[in-house]
């Protein structure tokens, strides 16, 4: 079975004042229908460059592509606007962001402009695409969808700006649905609410949805599969499960120890990660993490380490995986469990 | 330990015209001991922030008081007042942005409280700057550069190291970890608790990551409207929510288990935080409770401590219970 999106080894830069900014080096990951892809990654890692560049909106220059694939059911389709005759952007891929109220045009009623989105792609005429509009609203569960849609965005609180979105993002029935950091900026509870309307729609639908994220949390709630970036790469990947209960890469088991504990009883002491991410002008010849790793070898400083497979689907970037590394793979579960055990005791 | 802080109906609303009025902070009474720290949680919009700052005298009270170890504070702080209490409360923001001011080195900006202490020499100034950046982790070279030059994480114990140069005993964190990467927030945390033990600090520590507030927290405070819900041990009002709005923003709030959240029923709560314009009468809670009964939407029950427990809910459901 072909993925519906298929990315490898993708590499992107932006030309800035300072020099050139390695944003991506090399990033791999596929998603299928009806899945949920999550990236998880802090601040500066890549993670919304990687799907901005897939979809055509990082702006060139400064930005440039400089390797990489993107395939769409099995056809290349980086760089360009249109795949067999329909816009990747919009009408194939449908993309949800953060900070809703700013990506929303103020002067413009709602209902106008998600019926915009259905004239561009579909061409409907401006009542047919009104009327559609006012469904849309309906199946995000927007109360009072007709009257709403006459309504402007300063009218709407910040999780109904995000129903708005998503609203806009599925009106042509997309493959596949981008959210980058979709509840960032609301609470909890409206964050449970749009969470659970992201499931239903696809439940409905069957679309595939890549998930934007740095909040663990949301990752176990939401992802069939996971991968974690860092520095502009992938450092592991695989199901949920693998990532929660079997974590390979001292980046991700350090991620989850920087975490409260959620069941009761004696608290250990956040392990915070010592150090930042590496400046990505000049990013180090050997792994990016390891000046912050707690178990790196001489081999770390000097070489960037290759992708090893732990399990089916399950990939880390980390040396402490070769084959010929005392404990490798199953030890370092252990290892990594025993770990974890021996902070929570 | 003894009482440090208390705050007595702590009211503050703000005039809209046109006879709106904002009731952002509502008649919140509490107190916090010496030593302790109390974590106050709600949605954006409950009045955390501006509970705070009127606490600390940045607003002015419009009704009710503070008491600060036995004094009452004024409503309206004159420049006096806040040269005084400058030396006693310190405040620490959230965005690590905004709060520092660009056109200052970071030495500067920690050592602008210091010129409120007329007993210290000049000379005396850059030593207690220097300790103030080693206290946070940071280092004494770093008092001569901008805060640009800086990571999130960092800026934020620059704005620690300004608040603490004052030697404080008591502290607002106004969500201090919001705008920080997670790796960077458990340094921010375990940091906070440190200066905490060592220098006795007491604090009211702002937040909306429940899982966090419950980590660093002594006890627990959950506002909604203005008002407090619900005040316990961080614990007990975590794990055993009393009142159904806590109930609820617990059970909203995913945990890093897929295991555990693949059994999570669907969300327990429609509808959002109603707008504090000129509130109803009865429970604030009332519109999107679970349990709302008929009394709810009459009389605004009163935050009363429950038998055989340590703590204190305003919610109807528990007024046959309570001691």
């Amino acid at each position: 079975m072909t993925a519906l999106l298929e990315v490898s080894n993708l590499h992107v830069e932006f030309d800035t004042y300072g020099g050139i900014v390695k944003a991506l080096r090399g990033v791999d990951f596929s998603v299928e229908s009806g899945q949920t892809l999550a990236i998880v990654g802090e601040s500066g890692s890549g993670k919304s460059v990687a799907m901005q560049s897939v979809t055509g909106l990082i702006p060139m220059p400064p930005g440039r592509i400089t390797a990489g694939s993107a395939k769409l059911r099995g056809k290349e389709f980086l760089g360009q606007r249109k795949l067999d005759g329909k816009t990747i952007c919009g009408d194939e891929i449908g993309m949800i962001f953060q900070d809703a109220m700013s990506s929303l045009n103020p002067t413009m009623c709602i209902g106008d402009q998600i019926a915009e989105t259905l004239e561009v792609h579909r061409g409907y005429s401006r009542s047919k695409a009104f009327s559609r509009a006012i469904e849309l609203l309906d199946l995000v569960r927007i109360p009072e969808a007709a009257r709403r849609a006459k309504q402007y965005p300063f009218e709407f609180s910040g999780g109904m700006l995000q129903r708005v979105m998503i609203a806009t993002a599925i009106a042509c029935k997309p493959s596949l649905l981008i959210a980058d950091e979709p509840t960032t900026a609301l609470d909890v509870t409206i964050q449970a609410q749009i969470l659970d309307l992201l499931q239903s729609l696809q439940k409905e639908t069957g679309m595939a949805i890549v998930l934007i994220t740095h909040d663990l949390s949301v990752v176990a709630r939401m992802a069939d599969r996971v991968a974690v970036m860092y520095a502009g790469q992938i450092v592991e990947s695989g199901s949920v499960e693998d990532i929660f209960y079997r974590s390979a890469h001292p980046y991700t088991l350090g991620l989850k120890l920087a975490m409260p504990s959620h069941s009761g009883g004696e608290d250990h002491r956040l392990r915070p990660i010592p150090g930042s991410p590496p400046d990505m002008f000049s990013p180090p010849a050997g792994c990016a993490y390891c000046e912050r790793c707690d178990r790196a070898m001489r081999v770390c400083q000097s070489d960037n380490p290759p992708i090893f497979t732990l399990d089916e689907g399950h990939l880390s970037r980390c040396w402490q995986q070769h084959p010929q590394h005392t404990g490798a793979s199953e030890g370092l579960y252990k290892k990594a469990t025993a770990h974890i055990d021996e902070v929570q005791a | 330990m003894s009482e440090l802080i208390r705050l007595e109906k702590l009211t503050r609303y703000f005039d809209m015209g046109r006879g709106k009025r904002v009731h952002a902070v509502d008649g919140v009474s509490f107190s916090i001991a010496e030593g302790e720290t109390l974590g106050l949680v709600g949605e954006s919009g409950s009045g955390k922030s501006t509970l705070g700052k009127t606490l600390l005298g940045l607003y002015d009270k419009t009704a009710g008081s503070v008491i600060y170890k036995g004094e009452e504070l004024p409503a309206h702080y004159r420049p006096k007042d806040f040269l005084r209490m400058a030396n006693v409360m310190q405040m620490i923001f959230q965005d690590p942005y905004a709060s520092l001011n660009p056109r200052m080195t970071v030495g500067e900006i920690i050592a602008e409280g210091l010129r409120l202490k007329p007993d210290i020499q000049a000379g005396d100034v850059r030593a207690r700057v220097t300790a103030a950046l080693e206290r946070v982790g940071l280092h004494a070279a770093h008092a001569s550069r901008y805060p640009h030059e800086f990571s999130g994480g960092q800026r934020q114990r620059i704005g620690i190291a300004r608040a603490l140069i004052m030697e404080p005993e008591f502290v607002v964190c106004d969500e201090p970890i919001s705008a920080l990467d997670a790796s960077v927030q458990a340094q921010v945390v375990n940091l906070l608790n440190d200066l905490k033990t060592s220098m006795g600090l007491t604090m009211l520590f702002i937040a909306h990551d429940l899982s966090m507030v419950r980590y660093i927290s002594d006890r627990m405070a959950v506002m909604y409207l203005g008002s407090v819900m619900e005040i316990g041990k961080a614990a007990d009002v975590y794990f055993q929510p009393r009142h159904p709005y806590t109930q609820i923003l617990i059970a909203s709030n995913p945990e890093p288990d897929p295991g555990r959240e693949k059994q999570r029923l669907s969300t327990p709560i429609q509808g959002e935080i109603p707008s504090p314009v000129n509130v109803p009468p009865g429970c604030r809670f009332a519109g999107r409770c679970p349990k709302v009964m008929p009394v709810c939407r009459e009389k605004t029950p009163e935050l009363l401590p429950l038998v055989n427990e340590d703590r204190l809910v305003a919610c109807h459901l528990y007024t046959d219970a309570v001691s």
